[in-house]
């Protein structure tokens, strides 16, 4: 029997995004890079980005980590594909203040669509630096290029 | 396995129910389920004996040590030296002046790469560690390589887990100051040939330091048998307080190096002139320690005895020997770490799915393991993994626990399907 909290952070759509990780791999050109790590469970990913004035015209991922981080890492990237910077460092706040709890109760977050499905993590505090990791080390990306960042 | 063996190990060498009984934390529940704790590596629960032990103290002992004249402070120095005394025979130590109280391993070896570094090692010298240490004996060996210009040498270890230990006359050179091992791996469970090791240092007349933190709570130890110059250990995990631990050191090292943290308690005189040095074991223990801790540890220990550290050997040999039997029977489970000669910390992964998920699914049914790289981040390298999930067993635990453990593996297997 599998719990429903458990069912609620292991979503069908983040064992798919695990298993079959979406903008997977280097891509070439890209313009903006960063390494992230959290030392403390071994997650480990980079984050390549190309962008044309202020819109983000590829990205995608490389690494490796557990179930959470991965899909996280994968759905980040297709959200963001096509989206401007200012849009992403939205993305980010809002994505952020979700997996922390830190927003008001009945939000629904609808506005981030899929993303949504991450709202579980909250309750599985020792999580938020996996669902945040890849999105850490995009703005990272975006601010300090080749820089690598820890969650520590 | 003969007929012979297995009627041995099928006999319990103590009731481990009454054993539990010690223990008021096993019957914590988590997430609605009973806790099975198997992360006993990290840290062991205390019984009541200790806790009771620590609460004795505060509540009619407490007062400074090894200072007053009133009766308060003769009778908790009296109870913190007994302690020393209890630890010295739990080592079969020759003296107690070669018990030296820490806050734990770390600052135990830090102790020696500190003093007997600034006393032995100098620019060009070598130091010898294995492959499998835990960073506390990387690190501060790493600090006295970058102050003195000393070189880190490294013997390495096979993928069974067990150290090359046809590597090492080539790592020894005349140069070679100090070797510093672990007894036992705490990602990979290998009970290393420590007395191996010692023997060959020995005959090129280099000290050796065995980190015991993994080792102690589970066998019998005699520094005078191994015959090693410095062992180091915490109390936590040998069912002791936090915050405690010991240096065992053989006075004619101890007695050469210099202290390590100046203050109260480590000087015999004290004029702006010149300091002389308190005698051992109290030269290297500046400032109030943590006396409860101490006496809690002492606590510890006499509960450990009671039990018999031959009989905690051999069950938990026969409960090891059930996780084994029990992971080769699940496919898609790969033990990291098959030495022969092991301890119960068992590193596992599972094919294609994170340690952490693991970690995360087994606590909703109550049982906490370890995971990631366990302070052993070169090990995960050897191994090109960035972490594993770990089982590690004390006394309490049993084999109905490791039953429940592997159904909580398949709900694993399950969500990730």
């Amino acid at each position: 029997m599998i719990n429903s909290e458990l069912r609620e952070l292991y979503q069908q759509v983040i064992l798919d995004h695990n298993k079959n990780p979406k903008n997977f791999g280097k891509i070439d050109p890209h313009n903006h890079s960063a390494e992230g790590f959290n030392p403390l469970c071994g997650d480990h990913l980079f984050i390549y980005l190309q962008t044309e004035g202020d819109v983000i015209t590829n990205i995608s991922f490389e690494g490796g980590g557990c179930a959470i981080s991965k899909s996280s890492a994968s759905l980040m990237t297709e959200a963001l594909k096509g989206k401007s910077i200012t849009e992403a460092k939205e993305f980010f706040e809002r994505f952020h203040n979700m997996v922390t709890g830190q927003a008001s109760e009945d939000d629904d977050f609808e506005d981030l669509d899929k993303l949504a499905i991450f709202q579980g993590v909250r309750d599985f505090p020792v999580r938020v630096k996996c669902a945040s990791l890849s999105w850490h080390t995009m703005i990272a990306a975006l601010d300090n290029n080749n820089k690598s960042i820890s969650t520590e | 396995m003969n007929s012979d063996n297995k009627q041995i190990t099928d006999t319990v060498p103590f009731d481990v129910r009454k054993v539990r009984e010690d223990f008021p934390i096993l019957a914590e529940t988590v997430h609605g389920k009973p806790l099975v704790y198997f992360d006993n590596a990290a840290t062991t629960h205390k019984p009541l004996q200790v806790i009771n032990r620590l609460q004795h103290y505060y509540l009619h002992e407490n007062s400074n040590i090894h200072r007053g004249v009133h009766a308060l402070s003769q009778h908790a120095t009296g109870e913190y030296e007994k302690s020393r005394r209890t630890i010295q025979k739990f080592i079969n130590a020759s003296s107690e002046k070669e018990i030296i109280f820490t806050r734990g391993t770390t600052e135990s070896i830090n102790l020696v790469a500190q003093s007997f570094g600034a006393k032995f090692i100098a620019q060009d010298d070598e130091i010898i560690i294995s492959g499998m240490e835990h960073h506390s004996n990387i690190v501060p060996w790493q600090l006295l390589c970058e102050r003195t210009g000393a070189r880190l040498k490294i013997l390495p270890f096979d993928l069974n887990g067990e150290l090359q230990m046809e590597e090492l006359p080539g790592l020894i050179t005349a140069k070679t100051k100090l070797i510093s091992v672990v007894h036992a791996s705490n990602s990979l469970g290998t009970v290393n040939p420590v007395e191996d090791i010692i023997a060959l240092a020995h005959s090129h007349g280099i000290p050796v330091l065995i980190d015991g933190a993994q080792a102690v709570q589970h066998m019998p130890v005699d520094v005078q048998k191994l015959d090693c110059d410095f062992y180091v250990f915490s109390g936590h995990k040998l069912y002791g307080p936090t915050g405690i631990g010991v240096l065992y050191g053989k006075t004619k090292y101890l007695e050469a190096m210099p202290p390590y943290q100046g203050g109260g308690d480590m000087i015999l005189s004290v004029t702006f002139d010149k300091t002389i040095y308190n005698e051992l074991p109290y030269k290297f223990e500046a400032g109030t320690p943590d006396i409860a801790g101490g006496i809690g540890l002492g606590a510890a220990i006499d509960y450990l005895n009671t039990i018999g550290m031959d009989a905690i050997a051999a069950y938990e040999h026969q409960l090891s020997d059930y996780v084994i039997e029990k992971f080769t029977n699940i496919d898609k489970v790969q033990l990291i770490g098959n030495a022969k000669k092991r301890v119960g910390s068992f590193s596992f992964i599972l094919d294609g799915i994170h340690p952490h998920d693991i970690g995360t699914i087994l606590d909703f049914d109550g049982i906490a393991i370890r995971t990631g790289h366990h302070c052993t981040q070169p090990v995960m390298q050897r191994f090109c993994i960035p972490a594993t999930a770990r089982l590690s067993l004390g006394i309490y635990n049993t084999r109905e626990e490791i039953d429940f453990f592997v159904q909580s593996i398949h709900k694993v297997f399950e969500v990730f399907s």
